[in-house]
């Protein structure tokens, strides 16, 4: 819009404000770990984030955090539809409680699920004598992330859900389509989207998890390091130069999967056009 | 509700209702049974059996040394620091995410969509590294920091780091609720009181804030959520040290680490407690925001 037919105040002195603010607390700051990471001699950046625990942190990161996304994506899908299609006593409540995993502080999850999966656990002990060891191992470290997952999924598929018109349904089941067939041919392909968006907001959010992790995962060299921990230890042994060596590629990684989610998004809202 | 059939009574049928009164969008009993106890089972195991295991846990040794653990002095300069981070983040994020919606919804300019982006981003970063890169502005070893020193000056390791930290993993979450409502609602309303004479800022005051106002209060509610319970990037600029720089999450891993599992879940519970109520604001909001959308749409 040319600038005379600019009838509202404010645009300059809001988007300054905007971009000031943004530069100072996010943008500069984060620019620091690349310009370390530049100042860093090659062999040795290399070196860093290629040594053996560190690849062992990021199959751990990236592989658990996989499966946990997929497991969200299953789970929360039938629990989407749940609280969508079905209608019983305490719907509500757990339409609200879905959130918890956001609002719960992390620190606070992570302890709560070691208590209830340490082998002397709420539900450990009973695991323990069968010789299933989730607390202090790569299986705890799953279930943190597929707990604070969780929300992603159900919060992108729910409205979706919400919105689907059920004459797609009816028309499919006038023409003599069985209701698997309708829910497969249908419903799902409409679904698909929202499911893999909800599934790489997950994925992101569980590869940088910190907090609810530490506690359960036991941090054992080369089992059960996440990579974020990875950058706590080097912190503490006051490797800077190491910390933000791996630092640089979580943050590529982050940049990554912010692209991918974006066009995902986008994909999402263009589709949703098409149907309604 | 397009596609609702009109029931008896002439009214459309409630959302509970609406696809389970159908033959064509109703699932057989035994689907729904077996979806039913799945996600159930799935929510109790993840969501419900957590939540009861802190408030359990917490008060293990019965109410005594709960209430206990919750006014000894390094818990309540804890829980005091933890509202300070929160005091200063909140409304500063407040501020940034009007300033950005405004520019963004009522202006158009090239790369609009970029910056939505870069406003997100803080979501994408992890905590760690969220801490980790004010070390290297302000630490010992960072840009600034032998100028810091040099002053006497301490954000590393001390109230200003933990406040940076805090306010860089809530920077999105007022900006990212008011932008598109803002967009979706356009420009004429303002346009209007402007073009009739009103002041930039009394057309702010008086229309557009009113129309935001549940979102704004939306996106404060989960701003102050995070901003309490925000863990690792805190935990990277912390220090650690008792009584000075511990934030309750902080507290609670001290605690815990330490094997006094109770007054760790006690201090837990007291989180565990901020999120229930956090919830149910979150909840009565979107109630408001649908009984006033509810007239436009039926």
């Amino acid at each position: 819009m040319p600038r005379a037919h600019r009838v509202l105040p404010g645009f300059g002195l809001s988007l300054g404000f905007t971009l000031a603010y943004l530069s100072l607390i996010v943008l500069i700051p984060l620019s620091a770990v690349f310009i370390k990471s530049a100042g860093m001699e090659p062999a040795r950046f290399w070196q860093v984030v290629t040594s053996e625990r560190v690849v062992a942190s990021y199959e751990l990161s990236f592989g658990m955090s996989l499966l946990a996304a997929a497991i969200n994506m299953v789970f929360g899908l039938l629990l989407a539809w749940t609280i969508v299609r079905y209608s019983f006593p305490g719907r509500k409540l757990i339409d609200a409680l879905v959130d918890l995993p956001f609002a719960l502080p992390t620190a606070v999850a992570g302890i709560a699920l070691t208590a209830i999966y340490a082998p002397n656990g709420w539900i450990g002990q009973f695991l323990a004598p069968l010789g299933i060891k989730v607390a202090f191992g790569p299986a705890g470290v799953l279930v943190a992330l597929v707990f604070i997952g969780l929300p992603f999924v159900v919060r992108t598929v729910q409205p979706i859900l919400e919105d689907f018109e059920s004459e797609f349904e009816e028309a499919a089941a006038s023409l003599g389509a069985s209701r698997f067939q309708t829910v497969r041919r249908v419903v799902l392909p409409a679904l698909i989207p929202a499911l893999l968006t909800g599934f790489a907001l997950a994925f992101a959010r569980a590869v940088g998890e910190y907090g609810s992790v530490i506690f359960i995962a036991g941090n054992i060299p080369m089992v059960s390091e996440i990579t974020p921990l990875m950058i706590i230890t080097r912190l503490e042994e006051f490797d800077y130069e190491g910390a933000t060596a791996i630092a640089s590629v979580m943050l590529l990684v982050s940049f990554v999967l912010l692209l991918i989610i974006n066009s995902l998004q986008g994909w999402m809202s263009q589709r949703g056009r098409r149907i309604s | 509700m397009s596609g609702a059939v009109a029931t008896l009574s002439g009214r459309a049928p409630s959302r509970e209702t609406r696809f389970e009164s159908r033959v064509a969008t109703r699932d057989s009993t035994w689907v729904k049974t077996v979806v039913l106890t799945v996600s159930l089972s799935f929510f109790a195991l993840f969501i419900v059996l957590p939540l009861v295991a802190v408030f359990v846990e917490g008060l293990r040794k019965g109410f005594g040394p709960y209430f206990a653990a919750l006014v000894e002095p390094d818990a309540v300069s804890a829980i005091k620091l933890t509202l300070l981070a929160a005091a200063i983040s909140v409304p500063l994020n407040l501020i940034f995410g009007l300033a950005a919606a405004w520019a963004i919804a009522r202006f158009d300019f090239r790369g609009k969509q970029f910056l939505i982006t870069l406003i997100d981003l803080p979501f994408s970063v992890s905590p760690v590294v969220a801490g980790l890169i004010y070390v290297l502005v302000f630490g010992a070893h960072g840009w600034f920091g032998s100028w810091l020193s040099d002053h006497n000056i301490r954000i590393i390791f001390a109230v200003p780091g933990i406040v940076l930290a805090t306010i860089f993993v809530t920077v999105p979450f007022v900006a990212r609720e008011l932008i598109p409502l803002m967009q979706s609602q356009g420009r004429d309303e303002e346009e209007a009181a402007v073009t009739l004479g009103a002041s930039g800022l009394k057309t702010f005051w008086r229309i557009t804030l009113p129309n935001v106002k549940w979102a704004l209060l939306y996106g404060v509610i989960l701003c102050n959520a995070r901003a309490m319970g925000e863990f690792g990037a805190v935990s990277v600029v912390s220090g650690h040290i008792r009584g000075e720089t511990n934030t309750m999450p902080l507290h609670v891993e001290i605690l815990y680490n330490e094997y006094q599992f109770a007054a760790a879940f006690a201090v837990a519970s007291v989180l565990a407690l901020l999120a229930l109520v956090t919830l149910a604001l979150k909840t009565y909001v979107e109630w408001q925001t649908e009984r006033n959308a509810a007239p436009e749409t039926e």
